[in-house]
């Protein structure tokens, strides 16, 4: 038989996969290891969908996506940010983020250009890039600065091949915000370089301290961004697979070519839930993110409480504690922690080498459990020593 | 009447909502003020009468037979000066009274009482409510089953179906 794909054969097997396997063999473990809403998608969104399957709305949708979801989108988008995008040819209905930044990727990239990625991140970020042909190029962030990206850094990554610069803020894993400011400057190293910025702002609504900053408001920013949200997080929805990409018309007439041949459209059923979300769901992400709130503070205080140092993260639902002290690596230290107290976080450096030392801890889940947690990993913290 | 609260006050009260056994400390640190604002914000809060108590709620169908629950709806004869206050203000202190409303329709106001069995609230309802001056008539509806009470779904209690660990 011939070989496989040497791009899929060169791609490291995923760091989570190993604790998947782990936990399905335990019982009694509380998932810190989780990266989605524990709340489920408000009743009003899921009667939507199911009003809609009622009355055999049952469909393919234009490649775009509805003209009333797309229109409720760019209305979304300038009411809460500011920045215009025209809903006939501006805006992509996508089946989830993961498929807006996979359509991204191939629209910009030719084979070997390099794409600047921030890490810690989100772990399909550098594959997506390779799928397409292109160069994950990491630029480490580091918590010293917080895990956000410095501008004054960033052009010792920067060569002739550079094509792109990858934000996501708030950050999943590390839970970073950036201030309008240093987003502003790194900006200012994009346009000064010819570079796309793809800013994938799922977590948005989830900035608990200051407002979220949206990249493509930014000066210079709209022409050269992808904006790339969607409805998992905020609405809690992500079995839906339903986001979307605003981008100047020519890179999504780009994107549309890639994602009328591979996807056709989003499933109609998700986007009329999207579309209800939109319109009605406000009250229920005001109502969630106050619960993120206050389980964001209870446990990263519980989290200093019991020795195990944690800044308070701005955004997302993650915590992303420093384990050094400890004396073992991130990975031994999960492992240890889920085989000794059955609390399962997931090794930093799974999310790039930035993330050495430190763990990530998912707190969307009930406040019960994160006592629970906080109690199970200060014992476990202990015999340490 | 409403009452002006600050985000603060607005925070604690949905924080205690829906877990009145969260102690001072978990607040603070939940709302991110020290122990003593939280003291002084359940203070004003209660001396206003925001809060209006702390119940707990006890499924007693789980230890014991399950009350039998009963709307009765009045028609109610008003009094010149009073209206219905004075007949509502009379049944409301039956201990068998969970709740008393005066409401639009036919009839004028809707009594919900609880008893042990069927025949405890049919005889509250013949002896103490109808007997009353004013009340013109009564029609019975027993509760055969809850689905939702306070804004709680009583539901089969959902398993968290959410993979162990995803990126």
């Amino acid at each position: 038989m011939k070989s496989l794909s040497t791009t899929v054969a060169n791609l490291p097997a995923s760091g989570i996969r190993k604790f998947f396997d782990l936990v399905a063999e335990m019982d009694d473990v509380i998932s810190l290891g989780v990266g989605e809403p524990d709340f489920v998608t408000p009743w009003r969104v899921r009667e939507a969908a199911i009003h809609s399957l009622e009355q055999g709305r049952t469909t393919y949708t234009s490649n775009y996506g509805l003209l009333e979801l797309r229109d409720a989108i760019t209305q979304l988008i300038s009411s809460r940010y500011g920045v215009q995008y025209n809903h006939r040819n501006e805006v992509l209905v996508t089946v989830g983020v993961s498929e807006g930044l996979d359509a991204a990727f191939r629209a910009i990239l030719n084979p070997g250009d390099e794409v600047l990625v921030p890490e810690p991140c989100y772990v399909s970020y550098a594959p997506c890039v390779m799928f397409a042909g292109g160069i994950p190029v990491p630029v480490p962030t580091s918590a010293a600065d917080g895990f956000k990206v410095r501008a004054d850094r960033l052009s010792a990554y920067i060569t002739p091949k550079t094509k792109a610069i990858l934000l996501s803020y708030p950050t999943n894993p590390t839970g970073a915000v950036m201030g309008r400011q240093e987003l502003q400057d790194v900006v200012d190293v994009a346009c000064a370089n010819d570079l796309y910025i793809l800013t994938d702002e799922i977590y948005d609504r989830l900035s608990y301290d200051a407002p979220h900053v949206c990249v493509a408001s930014l000066s210079g920013a709209r022409e050269r961004t992808i904006l790339l949200n969607g409805f998992s997080k905020a609405y809690a929805m992500t079995g839906w697979r339903i986001g979307y990409v605003c981008a100047p018309a020519p890179i999504v007439e780009a994107m549309m070519k890639i994602h009328q041949y591979t996807m056709l459209c989003a499933p109609i059923t998700s986007q009329i839930a999207a579309l209800e979300a939109i319109r009605n769901g406000e009250r229920d992400v005001a109502d969630m993110v106050d619960d993120y709130d206050r389980r964001r503070r209870m446990f990263v205080a519980g989290l200093n409480r019991v020795g195990v140092p944690c800044e308070l993260p701005g955004g997302a639902f993650y915590a992303f504690p420093n384990i050094e002290h400890t004396g073992l690596d991130a990975s031994t230290f999960a492992e240890r922690l889920l085989h000794q107290e059955r609390v399962l976080v997931v090794p930093g450096d799974v999310f790039g080498p930035g993330g050495t030392g430190h763990v990530r801890c998912c707190y969307a889940t009930a406040p019960k459990l994160l006592e629970e947690a906080i109690v199970r990993i200060g014992r476990f913290v202990e015999t340490l020593g | 009447m409403s009452v002006n609260i600050s985000d603060l006050e607005e925070h604690f009260l949905k924080s205690i909502e829906s877990n009145a056994r969260l102690t001072d400390d978990q607040l603070a640190t939940m709302l991110g003020c020290d122990v003593s604002t939280v003291v002084e914000t359940r203070g004003r809060l209660e001396s206003l009468g925001v809060i209006a108590g702390y119940r707990t709620r006890i499924k007693w169908e789980t230890v014991t037979s399950p009350p039998v629950e009963s709307f009765i709806d009045l028609a109610v004869q008003p009094e010149r000066g009073y209206g219905y206050d004075r007949i509502a203000d009379r049944i409301k202190q039956f201990p068998e009274v969970v709740s008393v409303h005066l409401v639009t329709g036919s009839q004028d106001l809707r009594v919900v009482v609880r008893g042990q069995t069927m025949q405890d609230v049919a005889s509250f309802v013949a002896e103490r409510l109808a007997t009353i001056d004013g009340v013109r008539g009564t029609a019975t509806r027993f509760v055969l089953k809850c689905y939702k009470q306070e804004g709680d779904a009583f539901a089969r209690p959902g398993n968290d179906e959410r993979l162990a660990v995803t990126p």
